[in-house]
């Protein structure tokens, strides 16, 4: 087994256990998670793309590795956001993504 | 195709489009206060204006324009492209965006003795963000720029959900960053898969390039589920009734009319422009399944809501399902018919459904709340806004005349004439479907009961709705050379 192809299983294995905890983990930051552990599984598999994509004489393509540092500063950003979020809601009691559990006791009879 | 590697005439109009609100959102994040919100109503004319502009372009050219960033011709460089689609897209966003900006104006103006205050701050700057990834995302020609953008508008449409800081507007908010951040990861692991085996990202080169193969058809799948997430097709659509609900009237209307569409136009140049050559009959049936168990599943819960902005918001998520019928009909002898179809249900369904969420705002805050059941006799004091709503649900059920009559009658004549009559059902119950939930509106508030407005609506905002609906009802009176405009640059498979 080569260097490229185990590094491809496991960026493949990570975007898996990150999809399995996105959807299974009921807590958001769980959740914000599992998002990062799928986004590192990803980033991996540009790197190996960048790998088998050189040509022309260089090592590496440069060109996937823009997108890697690209993508990982938009996952920042989205971790940021979410994490911003998450603490807002702590802030109110209930950390969960359930809009409704504000008004159900409030206004039952609308249901 | 003959795609030619040079900028052409207008191109640099592309380039504009994108620039405008950019600058725009960045000089309102400097300046701050007061003048944000006076660069926001300053330049929503003029990109209406340069929107208009590419697209009279694109029909004296009769071939899409083309403007190459920094004169470098992909693979190497990265081109902006507007066809027929892009720059009808371009103006039915800057209209709205217009629209959305005046109507938001009375509730989103800094107070007077205040410097800055922190929620009209973020409306006026999110707002130009939102039209500047839409902007990019129907002009863009690269897959991975296409992915910034698609990040971009999420990041906009977020804070927008959350504005007002209530708490079951974060948790709606965060549900839908969820969904948007797997569809955006999902999307990405495609643009790479798609790099791997064919070592470019231009829309143009990967339709040369692309075979049938494995790489492909599992990038294909990525990209795709992660752009249904984005465009809440059922089953995926969980997040968006809370989201667009609980949304400021204006930032619901364009979440509603515009960004969701944003992530439809890149699934529409996936399958219709890169992967046309692809035998994708089956891809094609169970996105058209999707869409009509959208169709249904989202008319018949809307048939059920309390709240007002809830029911159109439901309503959404079934219109959303008409648009994947383009999939099944678009193919074949009279995809000319399908394809237009789709573009029509984009665009009706856009201004429709703008105008109603601003009346259901308008209607909320003149009697203080937005409960169907309490609607009784509200006809007799907002009879602007109940006719706003009539003329939109019109559009909604496909009525004619109006845009989504012209829709849905392309559907079934597409579905008809490629022999595919089973879409029909949908297409049919949706109508119907429809009716009921609008008739559910509309029976209270024409009843004789009495109901006292809290405050009386401005009058300036009920006309904006009101315009966007007569244009709603206008795309039913489209005449053929508009259907032609948007046959401008769509591949069509057996002619290179």
């Amino acid at each position: 087994m080569t260097p490229s192809v185990l590094a491809g299983l496991t960026g493949a294995a990570l975007v898996g256990f990150g999809l399995y905890g996105l959807i299974l983990h009921p807590h958001p930051l769980r959740k914000l998670l599992a998002f990062n552990l799928m986004g590192s599984g990803v980033f991996l598999i540009f790197g190996i793309v960048a790998r088998r994509g050189a040509a022309a004489g260089f090592r590496f393509d440069p060109v996937p590795q823009a997108m890697v540092i690209t993508g990982i500063v938009v996952a920042f950003a989205a971790s940021a956001i979410a994490v911003a979020l998450i603490l807002r809601l702590s802030e109110s009691g209930h950390v969960t993504l359930d809009p409704e559990v504000w008004t159900r006791p409030s206004d039952g009879d609308t249901k | 195709m003959g795609e030619p590697g040079t900028t052409t005439p207008g191109g640099y109009l592309l380039v504009l489009a994108i620039l405008l609100p950019v600058v725009g959102m960045i000089l309102s994040f400097t300046l701050g206060g007061r003048i944000a919100e006076r660069i926001a109503l300053c330049s929503t004319p003029f990109g209406f204006a340069l929107a208009c502009a590419t697209a009279f372009h694109v029909n004296r050219a009769g071939k899409p324009i083309v403007y190459l960033v920094g004169g470098l011709p992909p693979p190497l460089g990265i081109a902006l492209r507007a066809d027929g689609i892009s720059a009808v897209m371009l103006v039915a966003a800057a209209v709205i965006v217009t629209a959305a900006a005046f109507y938001a104006r009375p509730k989103f103006s800094t107070p007077d003795g205040v410097h800055e205050s922190r929620s009209p701050l973020t409306f006026w700057i999110m707002l130009q963000a939102i039209w500047a990834a839409l902007n990019i995302i129907f002009v863009g020609g690269d897959l991975f720029n296409l992915y910034v953008a698609l990040e971009l508008l999420t990041f906009a449409a977020v804070p927008l959900v959350c504005i007002d800081g209530r708490p079951e507007t974060i948790a709606a908010a965060l549900r839908y960053l969820l969904f948007a951040l797997f569809g955006s990861i999902s999307y990405l692991l495609g643009v790479a898969l798609f790099y791997g085996a064919h070592g470019t990202l231009d829309i143009w080169l990967l339709a040369q390039r692309v075979q049938a193969t494995p790489v492909v058809w599992t990038a294909a799948a990525l990209m795709t589920c992660g752009l249904l997430a984005k465009t809440a097709l059922f089953p995926l659509h969980l997040w968006l009734p809370p989201a667009h609900a609980n949304a400021p009237a204006a930032a619901s209307a364009v979440l509603s009319g515009l960004v969701v569409k944003g992530s439809f136009f890149l699934t529409l140049r996936l399958w219709f422009y890169i992967l046309p050559a692809l035998p994708a009959e089956k891809v094609a049936i169970v996105l058209g399944c999707l869409g009509s168990a959208a169709i249904i599943a989202g008319s018949v819960i809307a048939l059920r809501q309390a709240r007002l902005k809830l029911l159109i918001a439901y309503s959404t998520v079934a219109q959303i399902g008409y648009l994947f019928l383009v999939f099944p009909l678009a193919t074949g002898a009279s995809s000319a018919i399908g394809w237009s179809a789709g573009l029509m249900q984009i665009l009706a369904h856009a201004f429709a459904k703008a105008a109603m969420f601003f009346s259901a705002g308008l209607l909320a805050e003149a009697l203080g709340h937005d409960q169907i059941a309490k609607l009784g006799g509200a006809a007799r004091v907002l009879p602007l806004t109940f006719l706003t709503i009539a003329l939109g649900g019109l559009s909604l059920m496909g009525l004619p005349p109006s845009g989504g009559f012209s829709a849905k009658w392309l559907m079934l004549q597409a579905s008809v004439a490629s022999g595919q009559w089973l879409w029909t059902l949908p297409i049919l119950a949706g109508g119907l479907l429809a009716a009921g939930y609008v008739y559910r509106i509309l029976a209270p508030a024409l009843s004789d009961d009495q109901i006292s407005p809290v405050l009386p609506p401005k009058r300036s905002q009920e006309v904006i709705a009101l315009a966007l609906t007569a244009i709603a009802i206008a795309l039913g009176f489209a005449p053929q050379a508009f259907f032609d405009f948007l046959e401008i640059g769509r591949p069509v498979v057996g002619q290179p």
